[in-house]
């Protein structure tokens, strides 16, 4: 790999300070940034471990909001149970080993568009607490691998209401584990909200028609009829757009059996 | 470069390290623990699993420097002393290696599986804690038969031989 600088501040504003220098980006879990760097397909002359900043990581469960600091790892929000249909999705992120490393910030900046996380925030309508500001997830996902953040800012956390009921139902990518269609759907004070992960060029979006037919009625029933154009959605060698819109309604349909 | 003590397989080691200092290329380079591999080098293989304060992980995906002072490390050289691990002994009795190149993250990875597991471990429990361990040699049958043989060499039931799924 190329040679960079490595800071590993132990406070938050000490990260703050590092990440002001030129080139600088932070490192979180490395799961996705590491083979990135391997690749130069990012070259940051400076990065700035978050790991070590005790501030950043934990979960909170307090008045029914779920509050996980930005460097958690998924093994830990895996374990916690407090948020059952988050934790599921952590607990079926990749593999054990990337698990035990990569961290919900880490995620939520990336923003792949076959992510995990994006669909739990969305659906859950989560607000994402960085440095300077709270950023709601509606207004945070703006595109593919691009997100609300500016240069330098740093996820602190992340804040999820508890929903009555939610399910997390992903069509696997059977090598990666990534999503070929992940939905995450949820019913509480919030109304229905349904979020797509993997199946949009735009990233992950809200199936905003879907959400009005739960709403009257939240059954797979319900969705008969409905479903997604081909257009806009992801093709490749793992399927086309059209498998990707076909599978949209189906997973849907399973999200919303599993949330009972 | 920076200075950092770890623990690797239970001695204590001071060592100097780069910023892009990969966790595996201190293993393998420095201490000269050849038997964690590299495979992919992109973290989906898994042959270059180690433990890091008990948990499993990619070590071709950690930065040595990123890691806490006294972080314990333990590398296939460190699982047993002597004699081979029990879970070692099964993958040979079970025939759960040809070429062998998996093995060592393969094994760090099982004794993780069954650890984790004191009530009991079933074929498909197996299989799912397996999914970031690749094998492009034994078609997995005998990898799987070899996890659950060397959980009942450690002492824990196996609920159920073949899979569900
Ligand atoms: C084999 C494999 C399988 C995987 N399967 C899945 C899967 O099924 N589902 C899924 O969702 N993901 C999957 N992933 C991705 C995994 O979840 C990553 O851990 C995650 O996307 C990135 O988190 P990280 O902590 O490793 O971030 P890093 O790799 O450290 O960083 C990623 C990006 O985020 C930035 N960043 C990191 N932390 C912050 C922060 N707190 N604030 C601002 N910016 C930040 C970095 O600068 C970088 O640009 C998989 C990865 C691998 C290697
Ligand atoms: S060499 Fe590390 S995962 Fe393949
Ligand atoms: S035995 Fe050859 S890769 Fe597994």
């Amino acid at each position: 790999m190329y040679a960079f600088e490595l800071e590993r501040p132990t406070t938050l504003a000490d990260a703050i300070k590092a990440l002001g220098g030129e080139e600088a980006q932070p490192l979180s879990g490395g799961q996705t940034l590491i083979p990135t760097l391997k690749q130069r397909l990012a070259m940051p002359s400076t990065l700035v471990s978050l790991t070590g900043i005790d501030e950043l990581k934990g979960i909170k469960n307090e008045g029914g909001t779920l509050t996980i600091g930005g460097a958690t790892c998924h093994a830990d929000v895996a374990k916690d149970g407090s948020y059952p249909a988050l934790s599921d999705l952590a607990g079926h992120i990749g593999d054990p080993h990337v698990r035990n490393r990569g961290t919900i910030g880490g995620s939520l900046a990336n923003n792949d568009p076959s992510a995990c996380y994006p669909a739990a925030a969305l659906a859950s309508g989560a607000t994402i607490v960085t440095n300077n500001r709270e950023i709601a997830a509606d207004n945070y996902f703006t595109g593919l691998f691009e997100t609300a953040l500016d240069e330098g800012e740093i996820i602190t956390a992340v804040k999820f209401p508890i929903p009555e009921k939610a399910a997390y139902v992903k069509f696997e990518q059977p090598a990666s584990r990534f999503a070929l269609v992940g939905v995450f759907v949820t019913k509480g004070a919030n109304g229905v909200r349904v979020a797509v992960t993997g199946a949009s060029e735009g990233g992950v979006f809200r199936w905003t028609e879907a959400e009005e037919a739960l709403s009257s009625n939240f059954a797979p029933s319900a969705l008969e009829g409905l479903s997604v154009p081909a257009d806009g959605m992801i093709g490749d060698l793992h399927g086309t757009p059209e498998y990707r819109a076909h599978l949209v309604g189906v997973i849907t349909k399973r999200a919303v059996m599993k949330a009972g | 470069m920076s200075e950092i003590t770890l623990r690797i397989n239970g001695k204590q080691r001071r060592v100097t390290v780069e910023g892009r200092t990969l966790l595996v290329d201190l293993i393998r380079d420095q201490m000269n623990l050849t038997g964690t591999h590299v495979g992919c080098d992109t973290s989906q293989c898994g042959a270059c699993v180690v433990k890091l304060d008990g948990d499993t992980v990619k070590s071709c995906t950690v930065l040595t420097a990123t890691l806490p002072e006294g972080t314990e490390i333990t590398t296939i050289e460190g699982v047993s002393t002597g004699d081979l691990h029990p879970m070692q002994e099964a993958f040979s009795k079970c025939h759960g290696l040809q070429c062998g190149f998996c093995t060592p993250g393969l094994v760090v990875t099982a004794i993780d599986i069954v650890e984790r597991s004191p009530d009991g471990l079933s074929a498909s429990q197996v299989r799912k804690a397996l999914k970031g361990n690749l094998c492009r040699c034994t078609g997995y049958q005998n990898i799987v038969a070899s996890v659950l043989e060397g959980a009942r060499a450690m002492g824990v039931q196996v609920t159920e031989e073949k899979e569900t799924v």
